[in-house]
């Protein structure tokens, strides 16, 4: 089986840095999703691995030969992209069969393999047909029987589903899942939609303009997110960043004098300029009067039918909370909320980076003052 | 823009029929002409109504200015010019478009430049390189003394000739670049998507095979559409078969042969023979026209994808 090595992975165009170096091995057998706001190099990062892209710095090894000066052929890996890039000009069957047809692949045997390969992506009523007759579902399917004909050593996709409608892009994803597990092959999948990286990715990597920010298992991600921007990209809403610094006591004063106790995070966090994440659905309506229970404005309500989201103020601050319950509530009324005491997420300002909260600096409950 | 006013409608109509007017009264008088006899066709003012003989003009003007063998020749240069022509223009294209190297602009602007230059312009130098092609490696064997060392040392003088005079080769050569074809191919080229290249790249295959198996069908429309005009404006040439064949007889084009029918300045004038045989000459290209007009227009105006 084949993993693959990026070591010291960098790129530049011209003088300008587009990736900054990336370290990451992406195991056998393994579905990684590359996931980033667009801009960040998460399709430079692939194309290099493809071998479309000149490799500025460091190497890629898919198994154990280092690709760098490998031609895209030679590595063995086949891409779906992003339009699709069928040949308009030939048929299903000549689409899927080219590379085998470029191989050299005697022709009784490519037609063989062309349709049990169309077949098991359900292709196999329209081979006849030229791209421009098919839907864009079944040309995104054309696009994967292509590369599965191959039987690559590794799949790249290009942000493969962004110009499929919502409904066909679930679908297609489950595909993409089955797919995966049936064949078990290496697959990086590129994509700047979080839903579509949660669901398919065994292990994510997270860029940010050329830098990895975090690569880790969807709910390491979720839960953990080792940076400020990975906080405010991973989760819809966005988790709530609320600037601040603690004090000498470990009181977290933010906004127009609200002040939060948490006692733990004095000895790390004292005089530092930080940024507190508590994630929405973390945010818990209480009665007024509860312990600990932080009041609020309300601001807004977005009613999502199963929940609401309630955006709120609390002392200048900005929070938005999942709201299960189904009482009148309007612009202006008063709220009460806690905050849970292992869901908080602590952020230096200075870097961005996340800073540990170890068990035992976790507060039972927390205090408001 | 699109104007509705019955007026606007009546100004373009009758700008249109004005020009359809003048493209086709000539081309009614050669008819015309070529189908009377002496005396009808000596008439003035001329009848502009066509007369019965047609069959035997046009027999006369075959015979006299022996035209089967002189079609067959204008055919052979017009076909190897528009071949060589299309060839040419879509492998320039092709480099210029999806390769990356150093004096990719400057290549592509020296082809646009000869855009300038037409052959009536360049007559003198393309006719002396087609009387020795091989002119331009002489001179550069003498300018650097080779020819003067090698003639010391072995004895032999070397003398580089290749003549292209009265032959195929120099009725079509000369002919053959051609910027407006590559600029035609380099616009196509450019709409080609990346994606593409890089899909067959992934499939493995090189550049001869993605030039000849994606980029070639691709282009079908757009080398119908050359070909056209290829074709109309080789079959038409008249200045550079006259200078370079001096044997008319074997290697003489249709167009050449026109000339000859002409009425000499005493001889009879019987211009409806040389109309008939205009007609036969401008068979062809009509004839090419009219079957490709529809891919015609859509190489030059539209895409389909």
């Amino acid at each position: 089986m084949t993993a693959i090595t990026l070591s010291g992975v960098k790129k530049r165009y011209l003088k300008n840095p587009v990736v900054h170096g990336v370290d990451v091995t992406i195991e056998s057998g393994e579905f990684v999703v590359i996931l980033g706001p667009s801009g960040c190099g998460k399709s430079t990062l692939l194309r290099m691995i493809a071998g479309l892209e000149d490799i500025t710095e460091g190497t890629i090894a898919i198994g154990d030969t280092v690709v760098n000066k490998l031609e895209p052929r030679e590595r063995g890996c086949a891409m779906v992209f992003q339009n699709y890039a069928l040949y308009p000009h030939m048929s299903v069957a000549q689409n899927i069969g080219y590379a085998l047809k470029v191989a050299g692949m005697p022709r009784a045997q490519r037609d063989a393999k062309v349709m049990s390969v169309a077949k098991s992506v359900g292709l196999d009523p329209y081979l006849t047909r030229k791209p421009g007759e098919l839907s864009g579902g079944q040309r995104q399917r054309v696009a994967m029987a292509r590369a599965m004909v191959r039987e690559p050593k590794v799949f790249l996709f290009d942000e493969p589903f962004s110009n499929l409608d919502a409904k066909l892009r679930v679908a297609m994803r489950a595909e993409v899942r089955n797919l995966h597990r049936s064949l078990g092959v290496t697959s990086v999948f590129v994509t700047h939609d979080q839903t579509e990286a949660m669901t398919l990715a065994d292990r994510l990597i997270i860029m940010n303009q050329g830098i990895v920010e975090q690569v880790g298992k969807p709910s390491e991600v979720y839960h953990r997110p080792a940076s400020l921007f990975v906080a405010d990209f991973i989760g819809s809403p966005a988790m709530n960043l609320i600037k601040g610094q603690f004090d000498a006591i470990g009181n977290f004063l933010h906004g127009r004098g609200g002040m939060l106790h948490l006692p733990g995070a004095a000895s790390i966090a004292a005089g530092r300029d930080v940024t507190l994440g508590v994630r929405p659905e973390a945010v818990r309506r209480v009665e007024a009067g509860t312990r600990g229970a932080i009041a609020a404005v309300v601001d807004y309500i977005e009613e999502l039918g199963a929940a609401r989201l309630v955006y709120a103020d609390t002392d200048g601050n900005r929070i938005v909370l999942v709201d299960e319950r189904t009482d009148a509530l309007g612009t202006g009324m008063p709220i009460h909320f806690t905050l849970g005491e292992n869901d908080l997420h602590l952020f230096d300002n200075a870097d961005g980076k996340r800073i540990e909260m170890r068990a035992d600096h976790r507060v039972p409950s927390l205090l408001n003052a | 823009m699109i104007e509705r006013s019955p007026l606007f409608d009546f100004i373009t109509y009758a700008t249109m029929i004005l020009g359809m007017f003048l493209v086709l009264v000539p081309f009614w008088i050669t008819i015309v002409a070529g189908s009377q006899n002496l005396q009808e066709v000596s008439q003035v003012p001329l009848n502009l109504w066509p007369s019965g003989h047609l069959v035997e003009n046009i027999q006369t003007a075959w015979t006299r200015s022996d035209l089967g063998p002189k079609m067959i020749n204008s055919l052979i240069v017009a076909v190897g010019v528009t071949t060589g022509k299309i060839i040419l223009a879509a492998l320039s294209a092709f480099a210029i478009v999806f390769f990356n190297f150093r004096a990719r602009m400057i290549c592509f602007w020296l082809i646009f430049i000869t855009l300038m230059l037409p052959l009536e312009v360049r007559i003198v130098p393309t006719y002396s390189i087609a009387a020795n092609a091989l002119l331009p490696f002489q001179t550069i064997l003498d300018v650097f003394g080779i020819t003067g060392l090698i003639e010391t040392l072995s004895g032999v003088r070397i003398g580089l000739e290749w003549n292209l005079l009265n032959s195929y080769t120099g009725l079509i050569l000369p002919l053959v670049a051609t910027a407006t074809g590559t600029f035609l191919y380099r616009q196509f080229f450019m709409t080609i998507p990346d994606e593409l290249v890089e899909a067959s790249k992934m499939d493995g295959s090189g550049p001869i095979r993605f030039f000849l198996d994606v980029l070639l069908p691709l282009s079908r429309t757009n080398m119908l559409a050359l070909a056209t005009i290829m074709f109309v404006s080789s079959w038409n040439q008249y200045l550079w078969p006259l200078l370079i064949t001096t044997d008319r007889k074997n290697f003489g084009t249709v167009v050449m042969q026109l000339k000859a029918l002409i009425p000499a300045q005493n001889g009879t004038p019987d211009w409806n023979v040389t109309m008939a045989g205009a007609l036969i000459i401008m068979l062809p290209p009509l004839l090419v026209v009219a079957l490709m007009q529809r891919w015609f227009v859509r190489g030059l105006i539209s895409r389909d994808k």
